[in-house]
């Protein structure tokens, strides 16, 4: 076969997978092309951060917010504190909001959701959540209710 | 010897898997002749091309080519020294992928920068040479054994080498092919000047083309000189080789323990 | 018994000298890059042989997974109730796993015996010595544009496997078993990650590719050049392909996605 018959396939063949690549961005993973959103830090300290994990969700009514950036022990106090990123367009969270380990389903994974108070002020950038509610232990719950305390 | 020599081998020795296949050879060949290297099949003469061409290296002795010291050449100049050898192949080796056009003009397109019609015009002339050029066009695999050893021969010296090596040319071929052969040897020779060295184990036809012969078995020259010189040899191996006698010094049986013992003859029961 | 050991030791000692030597013969191709000139044409011809002539078995096959992968998925989740998760299980299964690993072991069957046979009968026919005395080095000439070719192709036919394997889990999922569309692609959407999924399966084809290519081009190098030779090299080109790619996807996983 004629180099140049050969050179255009192998080209054909190499834009091929350049296009499953991108079909495996764009469609698979569900990479936007704005790839690397800007994002914000808020802290958050809770008792029990159960099977939360890094790069878990952030939701806020349902809508994913941001991402967990790292789980870390406070040495002070005992709790486990949590830096989250929270994408920079939602700049507007209310200082007295809530944030609450909850579960997707009842045996899915855990994630931070974020409910909303009523304060003017917003939280800014470096913030600490002030109420938190740690994750539902199901175990611990049941033993309590048996032990009837 | 001195000057005239082309290549020369002193006191090579080697091994290969523990067994010794040259032991202290020493060899000349002269510029410009045919020199036919003789012997029975297993004695190495494959291996004496490849170590002259520097596929192999001894475990000891020296091999000039040229005045060039092979064993001790670095790849690169290696690789320029075989520029100017041409060797023929047993199998003729052609590369099967590439036509009869495109093999002979492989070293030349790997080697230089000639422009694509003057590629052409060497190749044709190449193939003019052998007889072939009306089979320019066609793939390795549809030749005969006697043509593709005459493409193998255009292609070793589409580059005009100094030096050609044939290695067992004859092997398996009709006798018109080989007539063949040896006319495109000899006229090869005389009208390049090429230094060619000729490993065969066809006596007659060997003998009738070369200046000088020489039959090596088992790791040592036997017998070298003319054609004329060696019938006259007065070894009785040489005597055996060069006219095919079934036993002689070289037995015709391999070695056995006593044939009444191995049969149960001896009149032990 | 003494024996015994002593033909341990043997095996030992060819199995740590082979790998010695086709480690010193890696490094001598790696050296010898031919000048681009003369090496893409090369390169060019080799990735259409050993990549487009592979892409018929290998689309055909990721079809094939991955309409069973929708099947299978579906019969199991949905006794779950979790039918929409289908998308999520053939995308990771495919991205992560099956695309490189199926792709590497189709890749040594079809075209690593094929480039094994094609450079042992060089190698009988003289073809190689033949181009050495031509003052060509084979290691340059031959064996490097087959090396880099399979280093090229392997993470292209593995993302087309994924694709289409993808492809026709949806197949099967969406239009055959009626899971919906939306749920299909955002399932998947949220549990793929680019960079940790999608990439880290390209890096283990790259590797898989190279590995598979080196081992095919070393056997056929190195066969004993008879048929018989040549025989026993392809097989053993199969054979320690898949073994080697099964294996290093193991340490590949667990460095990837083991979370140590």
């Amino acid at each position: 076969m004629a180099q140049r018959t050969v050179e255009s396939i192998v080209g054909l063949f190499m834009i091929a997978g350049l296009a499953a690549l991108l079909f495996m961005a764009l469609q698979v993973s569900g990479l936007s092309p704005k790839a690397a959103e800007s994002t914000y830090t808020l802290y958050a300290n809770f008792n029990d951060t159960g099977g939360l994990t890094p790069r878990g969700r952030i939701s806020m009514a349902g809508v994913t917010i941001g991402t967990i950036d790292s789980i870390t022990l406070d040495k002070k106090t005992f709790q486990a504190r949590v830096k989250m990123a929270i994408n920079s367009d939602v700049d507007n969270i209310p200082t007295d909001s809530a944030a609450v380990i909850r579960t997707s389903g009842l045996l899915g994974e855990q994630y931070i959701d974020v409910s909303v108070g009523g304060d003017m002020d917003s939280l800014k950038p470096g913030d600490t959540f002030y109420t938190t509610q740690s994750a539902m232990n199901l175990e611990r719950l049941i033993s309590n209710f048996a032990s009837g305390r | 010897m001195g000057s005239s020599a082309y290549i020369s081998l002193e006191n090579v020795v080697f091994s290969r898997s523990g067994r010794r296949i040259f032991d202290g050879i020493s060899l000349d060949i002269p510029r410009g002749k045919v020199t036919a290297i003789m012997g029975p099949s297993g004695t190495g003469k494959t291996t004496l091309l490849k170590l002259i061409g520097g596929q192999l290296r001894p475990d000891s002795g020296s091999i000039r080519v040229d005045g060039h010291e092979v064993p001790r050449l670095k790849r690169t100049a290696l690789y320029a020294l075989r520029q100017k050898m041409g060797m023929l192949f047993q199998s003729g080796a052609l590369f099967t992928d590439l036509s009869v056009f495109e093999n002979v003009a492989f070293p030349i397109r790997v080697h230089t920068n000639l422009p694509e019609d003057m590629i052409r015009d060497i190749v044709l002339m190449k193939l003019e040479a052998v007889g072939l050029r009306g089979a320019r066009d066609l793939m390795p695999s549809e030749l005969s054994g006697g043509m593709t050893r005459r493409v193998a021969l255009a292609r070793s010296i589409a580059l005009d080498p100094e030096l050609i090596m044939y290695d067992e040319p004859f092997t398996g071929q009709d006798p018109i092919a080989m007539g063949v052969l040896v006319k495109l040897i000899r006229d090869l020779n005389s009208s390049m000047g090429l230094t060619s060295v000729l490993v065969s184990h066809d006596v007659t036809e060997s003998l009738s083309i070369c200046h000088f012969a020489c039959i090596i078995a088992d790791g040592k020259v036997i017998g070298q000189g003319t054609p004329e010189e060696l019938r006259a040899h007065e070894s009785e191996r040489v005597q055996q080789f060069l006219q095919g006698q079934p036993d002689g010094p070289v037995p015709f049986h391999y070695p056995a323990e006593d044939a009444t013992t191995d049969f149960g003859l001896g009149g032990k029961v | 018994m003494l024996d015994h050991v002593r033909a341990l030791g043997r095996t030992g000692i060819d199995v740590v000298v082979s790998f010695g030597r086709s480690g010193q013969f890696l490094f001598g191709v790696l050296r010898g890059v031919p000048k681009p000139a003369v090496g893409f044409p090369l390169l060019v011809r080799q990735i259409y042989s050993v990549g487009v002539l592979s892409l018929a078995i290998v689309v055909v096959s990721g079809l094939f997974i991955g309409m069973v992968l929708g099947l299978q998925g579906y019969t199991i989740l949905s006794d779950y109730g979790s039918e929409s998760a289908i998308g999520q299980m053939i995308a990771l299964t495919l991205v992560r796993e099956l695309g490189p690993v199926v792709t590497a072991l189709l890749f040594a069957g079809r075209a690593g015996s094929a480039l094994t046979a094609e450079i042992g009968l060089m190698k009988a026919t003289e073809q190689l010595s033949s181009m050495e005395m031509m003052g060509v080095d084979p290691l340059r000439r031959v064996i490097s544009p087959r090396l880099w070719a399979g280093f090229y192709t392997m993470p292209v036919l593995a993302l087309i496997f994924s694709v289409v394997g993808i492809w026709g889990g949806m197949l099967v999922g969406v239009e055959w078993l009626g899971v919906y569309d939306g749920s299909f692609w955002g399932n998947m959407q949220s549990s793929v990650e680019f960079v940790d999924d999608v990439l880290n399966g390209v890096i283990k084809s790259v590797v898989f590719g190279f590995v598979c290519a080196w081992i095919a081009v070393y056997q056929g190098y190195d066969c004993v050049p008879t048929s018989a030779g040549i025989s026993s090299a392809t097989t053993k080109t199969v054979v320690y392909s898949s073994l080697a790619v099964l294996g290093l996807d193991f340490v590949l996983t667990a460095v990837m996605f083991g979370n140590f």
